[in-house]
């Protein structure tokens, strides 16, 4: 289920109930910006294919998946629900992964978060120095494809931040609510950092949106 | 353990036993032709960071795992050793698939294999191909049957065939 925050832009409303009996399909969310709006830090032909091309795979396969798994639903086939199981979390995740995403970059980003988040960061990390560098260093290690996260762990009322590999989605597979998630697989960034995938990281610092990630971490923390 | 065929060009030869008691270090082997020879299927850039850099790396990063995993089995750390499996099986996959991967390919590939059956890896991590062919890896692996070293694949399955 996509959080609040991404959800009212990846649907188109449903119908009343009972009008068609179909549920919509998921669809792809408008980039709050440009695609170059994140010059110089991420380039215009990456945001491009990786929204354009990329994301859009995620939620056209995701749709043809959850169309397939419906059909095993109502046949009763569970060989069929299991076979199914892969694709569902793997678009799943990439859709929910990547609309979470967009929403934490802005061209106005950068700097440091304030009030509530900014203490939470500090009294669970020591700083936002140490935070950063923390984030930082687990995205950069990340084996192969995968994603950096912010998180919110609700049974224990802290921040913890935590690595997914593939397109896992942080909830499904942790518990954590996401609050900020850094894409590392190398569509995200290759095309303008090549190899050097901390370059990237020192570069998207400067368009991390933090008030999308404190309202994020508001609705979460309650 | 990396396959005949490509141990040859990945290690110096190891010195007369007891000479030194220390085992060479594993080395990036040479690439069997130019970067661009495999132009317009796979581009120069590619494999030059595919080869320098990327592949480059997992030997570097193999020699430090394999080094610490050395002094903790002197020590007897089991934890330790437990610990650096991932990134043994991670640098050392890395290390075994690329070097089976660059003889793999060849600027005279294509075509058929005559008689027996390959061995062949295709590498689609996106640095494989994500500069030329951006998404749509489909496309690279059209492109990749044009430069496939079928005689290094008959070679691969003639030695373990056996």
């Amino acid at each position: 289920m996509l959080s609040r925050a991404a959800c009212s832009t990846s649907r188109r409303l449903v119908p009343a109930l009972g009008a068609l009996g179909s549920r919509q399909k998921h669809s792809l969310p408008d980039l709050p910006y440009d695609y170059g709006a994140l010059e110089p830090h991420i380039n215009a032909q990456i945001m491009q294919l990786h929204h354009s091309k990329h994301h859009a795979a995620y939620v056209s396969n995701l749709n043809v998946a959850e169309e397939k798994y419906r059909e095993a639903l109502e046949k009763g086939d569970v060989t069929a629900q299991i076979a199914l199981q892969p694709a569902l979390k793997f678009n799943g995740g990439g859709h929910i992964n990547h609309s979470i995403f967009w929403t934490n970059l802005s061209p106005q980003g950068g700097g440091e978060p304030k009030g509530e988040l900014l203490e939470a960061i500090k009294r669970d990390f020591g700083s936002f120095a140490k935070f950063k560098e923390k984030l930082t260093a687990v995205s950069v290690g990340v084996q192969g494809s995968g994603w950096g996260w912010l998180g919110f762990n609700k049974e224990q009322g802290r921040l913890q931040i935590a690595a997914c590999s593939n397109q896992d989605p942080l909830q499904g597979t942790t518990g954590l609510i996401p609050l900020l998630g850094i894409d590392v697989w190398e569509h995200a960034y290759y095309l303008q950092y090549k190899n050097v995938r901390p370059d990237y990281l020192k570069a998207i610092w400067n368009v991390i949106n933090w008030e999308n990630v404190t309202a994020r971490y508001t609705a979460c923390s309650k | 353990m990396l396959s005949r065929a490509a141990c040859s060009t990945s290690r110096r030869l190891v010195p007369a036993l007891g000479a030194l008691g220390s085992r060479q270090k594993h080395s990036l082997p040479d690439l069997p032709y130019d970067y661009g020879a495999l132009e317009p299927h796979i581009n120069a850039q590619i494999m030059q960071l595919h080869h320098s850099k990327h592949h480059a790396a997992y030997v570097s990063n193999l020699n430090v795992a394999e080094e610490k995993y050395r002094e903790a089995l002197e020590k007897g750390d089991v934890t330790a050793q437990i610990a650096l499996q991932p990134a043994l099986k991670f640098n050392g996959g890395g290390h075994i698939n690329h070097s089976i991967f660059w003889t793999n390919l060849s600027p005279q590939g294509g075509g058929e294999p005559k008689g027996l059956i390959p061995l062949l890896g295709i590498d689609v991590w996106e640095h494989a191909y994500y500069l030329q062919y951006k998404n749509v890896r489909p496309d690279y692996l059209k492109a990749i049957w044009n430069v496939i070293n079928w005689e290094n694949v008959t070679a691969r399955y003639t030695a373990c065939s056996k």
